[in-house]
C-alpha cells in the first residue's frame, strides 16, 4: 500500500454505520441488494435492518465512492445466484477502507477498555 | 402496495430512480410479502418516512455537488457572477423598498384594532371638496351630527395646538391634541399605563403623553401616572401613557389633554375649530353613514341658514387623510421599481444565455460523458437560482439602506410611523421578486440547455447560437424600451419639479432664519405684555453682529397655510369665509423688510401702531385687486373680527399656501391691535431672522436673548426659511431622486445589453466577417453592418417605450404640474440619451469587427 492509498482510505474514514455493514455483507461474496438487507440483519441477529432507502442511498454513495461496483455477471454470489437482480462486488479500496475501519474500531475499544480500567482501579 | 411505493419513489431524483427503482420496489415487496393488512399498513407508514428521509438526503447531497461546482464556475468568471448578483441585488432592494412603502402606506390597516371601521369627520362644502378635512366643525354642528345620527357607535372630537413643556430640562414646545373622552376609545387603543379620560368633568387638568415623549422626558419612569408637570404655566397631571406606534391625529402628537365644550361654545355655529372621528356601527356601510350625515347636514343648513348655508360635510375614511398625490407617487414609483424588475430579468437572462451558448460545447461534453439531461437542466437552474438567492439576500440589503430614502412619501398626515418597519409581509414580497428573477431568468437557458444534447459536439467550434441570438435579441430590445420609458417618465417629473421649484414665492428666502417662541396663555393674555416681550427680544436680535433686521408674524407662509378669515368691506355684500377668505396675520415691525416682500406703496407696521391708536393693515396686492379693483387702496377702511381699519401699506403677494395652490389675498395687522379674547394662535411667534454669513452661530446669543425676556420661555422649529420651502417639494424630490436613479441603472443595464449582445454577435461571425473581408468587403462597411444591428434594436424598443412612458405620464397628470404627457423636450432628450447609450454599447463591437483580420480567421478555419 502506497501512502497515496493511505491518504485516500483516510480521507473516507470514518465509515458511516450503514457503509460498514454494507462492505462486511459483502465481503463473504457478491450480493444482490435484499441479500444485502438479510445478511445485515442475520449478523447483527435482527438488531440492526437496513430499509431500502438507505440501502441504495448508502450504495449509490460507496459506488460514486469506488468502494464498490456492479458486475457483469456475479462471481460467488452469496445465495442463490437471480439473473433478474442486480449484484455488487466489493472493489479492493473497499476491503483495504473496511479493514481500516476494522482497524480503528479495535483501536478505539482497546483505548476505552484501558479507561475503563483505570477508572475503575483508582 | 407495490403501486403506491413506486409513487412514493417519485420523491427521488429521476436519474436515481431508474438507476434503483425496480429494485427498491422489489426489496420492499419481499418485505411485505408475509405480513398481515396491519402490518403492511406499519410497513408502508415506515416506507414513507424511509423514502422521505432519504429522497432528501440525495437531494442534498446533488444540491452540495451542483454548489461546488458552481462556485468553481464563479471562480473561473468572477465577473459574471459578481455582476449577476449586483444587478439581483439591485432589481430585488428597488423593488421590496417601493412595495414596503406603497404597502404601508397605501395597503396595510392602520394601527387601530378594526381600523376599516374608523371614519373622520369635518364640514365641507355643500358640493364637491377635495380630500381630507376640508373646514373644521364648529362645537354646535359636532354636537348635531353627534346626537342625531344613527350610523355611528360612537364620535368624539379633537382639536390640535402646541404647548410649552416646561421643568424637565430645557423648556420644550411640544405638540399637544385636545380630545373628547369619548376620542379615545373610539380609536381602540388601550393606554400602557394609567387611563384614558372619564367621561365627567374630573379630568380637565389631566393629560396623557406618548411612548415617545415617556421615554425622552421621563426616562421610561415607571411611576410616571400622577407626576405632575408644568404646562404654559399651568399645572397637569399625567393619567396615562399611549403604546409605542399610538400616532393621532399627526405623527408629532407627544400629548393628549381634555377637550371640555363649555355652553358658551356652542353658541356661534360659524366658530369652527373641531374635528371628529367615529367609529361605523356594525353592518353599516361607509356610504350608508355618508348618506345619513349628509341628510343631517341639509337639515341643519335648512334649520341656520346664516351660518349652515354652505355648509355640507367632509366624510371620510380616516385611511384616505392624505393627499391623492401620494397615491399617484407611490403607483408611479411602485410601476417604475416593476420596469426595473423586468429590465433585472431581462439583462439577466441575456447574461445567462451568452454564457450558456458560450457553455454549450462544457455541457455536450458532459452530456456526452454520461450526465443525464435532467442533472444538466439540474445544474443550470441550481447556478441560477444560487445567483438569484445571493442577489435577493443583498437585495434586502439594498432595501434596508433605500427605506429611510422614501420616508417623504409617507403622508405626515396619516398616523402612522414615518417609516415602515422590515417586516414579514416585505420579506415575503423580497422572495418573491427573488424568485421571480431566479425563475424568469433561469429557465431560459435551461430550457435551450435541454435542446443542445450533442449537436454542440458535432458542429465542431461552431455553436449554434441562431436561435438564441434572437431571443437575445428580443430581451435587448424589451431592456431599451423599459429603460427608454423610465427615461421619460422621469424626465417629465423632473421637469415638472423644477417647475415648481421655478415659482417666485413672493419672498426671498435664502439667509433668513426662522425659529418658533409660542408665548404661553394665560401667561400672555394681555397684549400689552406680548408687546414686551417683543419689545425685549427685537433690538437685542437686530443687534447682533451680521444680523440685519428681524421680526415676528403669527404663521411662516407656506409652514403654516391657516389662519384663514372673512373682512366686510363697506357698500360690498358679506363673502362666506370658506369661499372667498383672506389670509391674515398679526405682525411685528420688519417682517416685510426681513422676509424681502416688496412694500408697493404706503408703509410697514409701526411699533407706534398700538390698540390706542387708529387701528390699521397692509395689504397685498391682490387684495386690493378683488376689494377695489382699479382703485388706489391706501385709506380705505373694511372691518375684520368686528374691528374697523384703514389700509397704510399694500405689499407684494405671497405664495401662502405654497408654490403649487392657488393662496387667498393676504392682510397683516400689527401685533399690538388685536381684539380681545383671540386664541393664541394668533399671537405672533414666528420670529424671522435676516442675516449675512453662517446662522450657527446666531442661534446661541438668540437663546440668551429669548431667556433673558423670559427663563421659561422655550424655542422650537428652528430652521431656515429656504428648508421651509424646500419641504414644500420634497416628496416630489424624493421620489424624483429615486425614478432617477431607477433611470440611470436602466440605462446602464440596457448599454452593457447592448454591448453584450454586439459582442457575442462579433464574436460568433469572425468567419463571416473575414470572409467579406477577403472578398474585398471595406472594414467601414463591416463596422457599419454591426453598428446597425445595435441601432436597429435600439429603434425597435424605443417605440413602444416612448408610448409606454406617454400613457404612464397621463397616469401621472397630477403630478406633471401643466407639463404636457407628450412634452418634446423630454421625449427628445430621452430618446438621444437611449441612442447615446446604445452607440456607447456599440463602440468596442465594432471595433472588434473592424480589427478582424482575414487572414488569421481563414487560417484558423
Amino acid at each position: 500500500m502506497t501512502i497515496d492509498d493511505r491518504d485516500e482510505i483516510d480521507a473516507l474514514l470514518p465509515l458511516q454505520h450503514a457503509e460498514f455493514h454494507i462492505l462486511l455483507a459483502l465481503s463473504g461474496g457478491d450480493c444482490h441488494g435484499y441479500g444485502i438487507i438479510q445478511d445485515v440483519e442475520a449478523r447483527t441477529n435482527g438488531a440492526l435492518r437496513l430499509s431500502p432507502g438507505t440501502l441504495y442511498r448508502t450504495i449509490q454513495r460507496l459506488l460514486e465512492q469506488g468502494l464498490v461496483e456492479e458486475p457483469r455477471k456475479p462471481a460467488r454470489p452469496v445465495g442463490k445466484s437471480d439473473p433478474r437482480r442486480r449484484y455488487y462486488r466489493i472493489t479492493r479500496l473497499g476491503t483495504a477502507v473496511a479493514r481500516a475501519e476494522t482497524q480503528r474500531l479495535t483501536e478505539l475499544v482497546r483505548l476505552a477498555k484501558h479507561v475503563w480500567r483505570v477508572a475503575e482501579s483508582s | 402496495m407495490s403501486g403506491l411505493y413506486r409513487l412514493l419513489l417519485h420523491l427521488y431524483p429521476k436519474a436515481f430512480r431508474h438507476e434503483y427503482g425496480e429494485e427498491m420496489t422489489d426489496d420492499f415487496a419481499r418485505t411485505t410479502a408475509h405480513a398481515g393488512s396491519l402490518g403492511k399498513a406499519g410497513l408502508l407508514m415506515k416506507a414513507v418516512a424511509d423514502v422521505g428521509g432519504n429522497a432528501f438526503v440525495v437531494h442534498w447531497n446533488i444540491l452540495r455537488q451542483d454548489l461546488g461546482y458552481t462556485a468553481r464556475t464563479w471562480n473561473r468568471g468572477r465577473g459574471f457572477a459578481l455582476t449577476a448578483m449586483l444587478v439581483t441585488a439591485l432589481g430585488v432592494g428597488a423593488n421590496t423598498a417601493a412595495f414596503s412603502v406603497a404597502d404601508f402606506v397605501l395597503l396595510r390597516p392602520l394601527p387601530f384594532p378594526d381600523a376599516e371601521a374608523i371614519v373622520r369627520l369635518c364640514e365641507g362644502p355643500r358640493e364637491g371638496g377635495g380630500w381630507g378635512c376640508m373646514n373644521q366643525l364648529s362645537p354646535a354642528n359636532y354636537r348635531d351630527f353627534k346626537t342625531q345620527n344613527s350610523s355611528l357607535i360612537s364620535i368624539g372630537a379633537f382639536g390640535g395646538s402646541s404647548i410649552n413643556l416646561v421643568g424637565i430640562g430645557e423648556p420644550r414646545r411640544i405638540a399637544i391634541a385636545t380630545v373628547t373622552p369619548e376620542l379615545l376609545p373610539v380609536l381602540g387603543v388601550q393606554p400602557i399605563r394609567g387611563r384614558v379620560f372619564g367621561p365627567s368633568d374630573q379630568d380637565r387638568d389631566a393629560v396623557v403623553i406618548s411612548y415617545g415623549l415617556w421615554q425622552s422626558q421621563f426616562s421610561g419612569d415607571r411611576d410616571v401616572v400622577g407626576r405632575v408637570v408644568n404646562l404654559d404655566g399651568g399645572v397637569r397631571t399625567i393619567i396615562g401613557v399611549m403604546p409605542r406606534g399610538f400616532y393621532f391625529p399627526a405623527r408629532e402628537t407627544e400629548m393628549w389633554s381634555a377637550l371640555t365644550l363649555e355652553p358658551d361654545d356652542y353658541a356661534n355655529r360659524a366658530n369652527s375649530y373641531i374635528e371628529a372621528v367615529g367609529r361605523l356601527k356594525p353592518g353599516v356601510t361607509f356610504e350608508q353613514a355618508r348618506a345619513d350625515l349628509r341628510a343631517i347636514a341639509t337639515r341643519l343648513s335648512q334649520q341656520y341658514p346664516d351660518t349652515n348655508a354652505e355648509t355640507g360635510i367632509s366624510f371620510y375614511r380616516m385611511r384616505e387623510n392624505m393627499s391623492p398625490r401620494f397615491r399617484t407617487m407611490l403607483l408611479g414609483l411602485g410601476g417604475a421599481s416593476l420596469c426595473l424588475l423586468l429590465l433585472t430579468c431581462a439583462n439577466l437572462a441575456n447574461l445567462l444565455l451568452a454564457r450558456a451558448a458560450s457553455r454549450e460545447r462544457e455541457l455536450a461534453v458532459r452530456a456526452a460523458l454520461g450526465a443525464g439531461r435532467e442533472r444538466l437542466m439540474r445544474q443550470l437552474i441550481t447556478e441560477s437560482v444560487a445567483i438569484a438567492v445571493l442577489g435577493g439576500a443583498a437585495g434586502i440589503g439594498v432595501a434596508l439602506v433605500c427605506i429611510p430614502l422614501f420616508s417623504s412619501l409617507v403622508p405626515p398626515t396619516l398616523p402612522v410611523a414615518n417609516q415602515p418597519a422590515l417586516d414579514l409581509r416585505v420579506l415575503a414580497f423580497a422572495l418573491l421578486s427573488t424568485a421571480a428573477i431566479g425563475l424568469g431568468f433561469g429557465l431560459f437557458p435551461a430550457l435551450r440547455g435541454r435542446r443542445s444534447g450533442f449537436a454542440a459536439l458535432r458542429d465542431g467550434a461552431r455553436t449554434t447560437g441562431g436561435r438564441t441570438q434572437r431571443v437575445r435579441s428580443v430581451l435587448v430590445t424589451v431592456e431599451v424600451m423599459l429603460s427608454v420609458g423610465l427615461l421619460i417618465v422621469t424626465g417629465l417629473l423632473g421637469r415638472a419639479v423644477w417647475r415648481v421649484q421655478a415659482i417666485a414665492p413672493g419672498f426671498r428666502s435664502e439667509d433668513v432664519l426662522t425659529l418658533q417662541t409660542a408665548l404661553p396663555r394665560p401667561k400672555y393674555d394681555d397684549p400689552v405684555r406680548r408687546g414686551q416681550f417683543y419689545e425685549q427680544v427685537l433690538p437685542g436680535v437686530r443687534a447682533l453682529p451680521g444680523v440685519q433686521s428681524a421680526g415676528f408674524i403669527s404663521g411662516l407662509p407656506i409652514a403654516m397655510p391657516a389662519l384663514i378669515t372673512g373682512v366686510e368691506v363697506p357698500g360690498q355684500p358679506v363673502r362666506d369665509r370658506r369661499l372667498s377668505g383672506v389670509s391674515h396675520r398679526w405682525i411685528t415691525p420688519q417682517y416685510f423688510e426681513t422676509m424681502g416682500i416688496p412694500l408697493i406703496r404706503g408703509r410697514d407696521v409701526e411699533i407706534t401702531d398700538t390698540a390706542a391708536r387708529q387701528w390699521v393693515a397692509v395689504v397685498s396686492a391682490s387684495f386690493v385687486a378683488r376689494y377695489w379693483p382699479g382703485q388706489d387702496g391706501i385709506g380705505k377702511t373694511f372691518k375684520h373680527l368686528g374691528k374697523e381699519r384703514t389700509v397704510v401699506g399694500i405689499v407684494g403677494d405671497v405664495k401662502v399656501r405654497g408654490l403649487e395652490r392657488t393662496s387667498e389675498p393676504q392682510l397683516y395687522v400689527p401685533a399690538l391691535q388685536c381684539p380681545d379674547g383671540l386664541p393664541p394662535q394668533f399671537d405672533p411667534k414666528a420670529l424671522v431672522v435676516r442675516h449675512s454669513g453662517a446662522p450657527d452661530s446666531l442661534m446661541g446669543p438668540i437663546r440668551q436673548i429669548v431667556r433673558a425676556a423670559d427663563p421659561e420661555q422655550p424655542i422650537s422649529s428652528v430652521r431656515p426659511m429656504d428648508d421651509v420651502v424646500a419641504s414644500v417639494t420634497a416628496d416630489r424630490r424624493a421620489q424624483l431622486q429615486l425614478l432617477g436613479a431607477f433611470a440611470i441603472v436602466a440605462v446602464l443595464l440596457c448599454g452593457v445589453g447592448i454591448y453584450g449582445l454586439l459582442a457575442y454577435s462579433v464574436a460568433q461571425r469572425s468567419q463571416e466577417i473575414g470572409v467579406r473581408l477577403a472578398l474585398g468587403a471595406e472594414p467601414s462597411q463591416v463596422g457599419r453592418m454591426i453598428f446597425a444591428d445595435g441601432m436597429r434594436l435600439t429603434l425597435i424598443g424605443i417605440v413602444p417605450g416612448a408610448v409606454g412612458a406617454y400613457f404612464a405620464g397621463r397616469a401621472m397628470q397630477a403630478l406633471l404640474f401643466g407639463i404636457t404627457p407628450s412634452d418634446p423636450m423630454t421625449f427628445t432628450t430621452a430618446i438621444a440619451a437611449a441612442l447615446l447609450m446604445a452607440f456607447a454599447g456599440s463602440v468596442l463591437p465594432v471595433l472588434r469587427a473592424v480589427r478582424v483580420s482575414p487572414t488569421s480567421v481563414l487560417k484558423a478555419e
